[in-house]
């Protein structure tokens, strides 16, 4: 079955960062060290994009749930809170 | 911003703003710093509330027009398998008379700026849209502040009151308790589905103002340690499903993939038919339990609410923890404030009072519940499958003797399960909760 979660993040409001408050601290261990990449399936906001030779950091659309900072098995993710008043906004919560 | 303050409080949630109400009244100088746009920007629950643990805040939250969604009068546990499963509910007139708003919903993002103003108009500051990235320590490692990220954004405080929730980038910088275990964290998505009131109230079965709340269980969670919740608001439904973080990352299955499967159930399908989904929302759950609870205080600083574990992964408490704990953290400081003393010692009065309550009592209770779960993941798999196939088959009206058909669900629970596994399932899972 294919949940669009685009559809879903589209229903938010988000005031964008211009700095990424995300980031991957070595861009090998990902395609060379993490078998199963599982980055690429826990994100609920589908943020790690697997592309040909790298995965891709869509941060603009991160819910802030904060489970790529300690369930990526290499801890090759650095990961702050966007700036303060930044990221996403709740309506009802 | 450069001022000093007798308590800054890191977070303006429930334990926060529960901290900064108390401690305003006594007249004590108190700045919560939040990091979103306003208060409950970044939060969300399933959205049941407590009145008790409110009320020993704000005794006249409803005269005061707390945003009340529906007062809570039934609870439903739902035990599912793919295709169908087992509901059990209780409902009791006491709920909407003498015990009214023992339980009620709420929307975090208007609750929690509601709550906010009452610590406002107690004579707090309520900063916003203010991340807190370091604390201030003296020479001898003492908390004697914060660092935002405002310039010149240091706040020096007497004490600092650690309420920033369980996803705590600040506690993985500064170690005031180590990062949670993947095990220790269920990652849950929510989406809130708007409907018309009358409809709500028609496939509830409950008048206007009346809610329900449903837990469910079972194959839902694809084979993971997991929960999904349907709440009542006054024109939406919460619907929450979520996981054990180490579940989801060995599983490949991606957390708005099961969610959108199990809006398609067809216990659940019914209830959101038509459904507009107006917002789509991810937290994590603190279901550590008791062995994670971290040292809640130390010189110059405690912790309260999600950021100290205190959470009841059983009864879904944690919004009535967190009110709790500030309260009792408020408490301590002011007597620390009228001994000029904030040594971990002194603030130490704080676990005592946390001991004395429900609070830490309930979750030694169910110390062992997150371990039992996390050990038969039949719960989520093989029981609801069989307990279904059971009923379906004794249900089923095709002439077949009934004693033949328990043979044959007899079988196969036998092939599928062994009767000491289930033994066990039960003796484990009775000494969890006893
Ligand atoms: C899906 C889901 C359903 C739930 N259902 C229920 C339920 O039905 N009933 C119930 O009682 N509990 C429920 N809970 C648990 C409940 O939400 C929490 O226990 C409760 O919110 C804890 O309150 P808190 O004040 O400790 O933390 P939070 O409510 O998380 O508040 C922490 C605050 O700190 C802010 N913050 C964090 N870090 C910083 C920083 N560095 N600088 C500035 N600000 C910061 C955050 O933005 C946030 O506002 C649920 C949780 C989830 C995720
Ligand atoms: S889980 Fe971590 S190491 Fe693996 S692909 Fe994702 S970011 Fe890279
Ligand atoms: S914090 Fe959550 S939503 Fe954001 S990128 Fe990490 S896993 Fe995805």
């Amino acid at each position: 079955m294919t949940a669009k979660v685009e559809d879903k993040l589209f229903l938010n409001r988000f005031r964008v960062d211009e700095n990424p408050h995300i980031r991957i601290i070595e861009g090998n261990v990902c395609m060379e060290k993490c078998e199963n990449q599982p980055c690429l399936y826990f994100c609920p906001a589908n943020v790690y994009r697997l592309e040909k030779d790298r995965i891709s950091v869509a941060y603009e659309g991160c819910l802030e749930c904060g489970s790529c900072r300690i369930g990526c098995p290499n801890l090759n993710i650095e990961w702050r809170f966007p700036t303060g008043g930044y990221g996403i906004s709740h309506k009802f919560g | 911003m450069q001022e000093n303050y007798d308590v800054a409080i890191v977070g303006a949630g429930p334990a926060g703003i529960s901290a900064a109400c108390v401690l305003a009244g006594k007249g004590i100088k108190t700045i919560v710093v939040e990091r979103g746009e306003y208060p409950g920007a970044k939060n969300i629950s399933g959205g049941v509330l407590y009145g008790h643990d409110l009320a020993a805040i704000i005794p006249d939250f409803v005269e005061k027009k707390c945003p009340v969604e529906r007062n809570i009068i039934e609870s439903r546990l739902w035990f599912l398998s793919k295709s169908g499963g087992y509901s059990l509910s209780f409902r009791d007139r006491a709920f909407y008379e003498k015990q009214a708003f023992n339980a009620f919903t709420v929307g975090r993002a208007r609750f929690d700026r509601w709550f906010a103003e009452q610590a406002r108009a107690k004579g707090a500051l309520v900063v916003c849209s203010t991340v807190v990235t370091d604390l201030l320590r003296d020479s001898n490692n003492r908390v004697i502040g914060v660092t935002t990220d405002r310039p010149e954004g240091d706040l020096k405080a007497r004490v600092v009151v650690l309420a920033d929730g369980i996803n705590s980038p600040l506690a993985a910088k500064t170690g005031f308790r180590p990062e949670p275990k993947p095990s220790h964290i269920a990652l849950a998505v929510k989406e809130v589905i708007e409907l018309p009131e009358e409809i709500i109230n028609e496939r509830f079965n409950t008048e206007t103002g009346h809610g329900v709340t449903i837990e469910i269980i079972g194959e839902i969670t694809q084979g993971m340690d997991g929960i999904a919740v349907i709440y009542t608001n006054k024109n939406s439904l919460s619907v929450c499903i979520g996981a054990n973080l180490s579940d989801f990352m060995e599983s490949k299955v991606k957390p708005y993939e099961m969610l959108e499967e199990f809006k398609q159930h067809p216990l659940v399908a019914p209830l959101i038919k038509d459904g507009q989904a107006k917002e789509y929302m991810a937290h994590w759950i603190a279901e550590g339990g008791y062995e994670a609870i971290p040292q809640l205080c130390g010189d110059g600083y405690l912790i309260a609410g999600d950021s100290g574990m205190l959470f009841n992964a059983l009864h879904r408490e944690g919004s009535n923890m967190a009110m709790t704990s500030g309260r009792f953290a408020a408490e301590t400081i002011a007597e620390a404030l009228d001994k000029g003393d904030f040594s971990r010692k002194t603030l130490a009065g704080y676990v005592a009072r946390l001991q004395n309550s429900y609070v830490i009592k309930d979750l030694k209770k169910y110390r062992r519940f997150n371990a039992f779960r996390l050990q038969h993941h039949e719960l989520f798999t093989t029981l609801p499958r069989l307990g279904s196939f059971a009923a379906q088959q004794m249900l089923t009206v095709d002439g077949v003797p009934k004693k033949e058909k328990q043979k044959a669900i007899c079988k196969k629970f036998r092939k599928e399960i062994s009767w000491g596994s289930l033994i066990r399932l039960l003796w484990t899972g009775w000494r969890s909760v006893k």
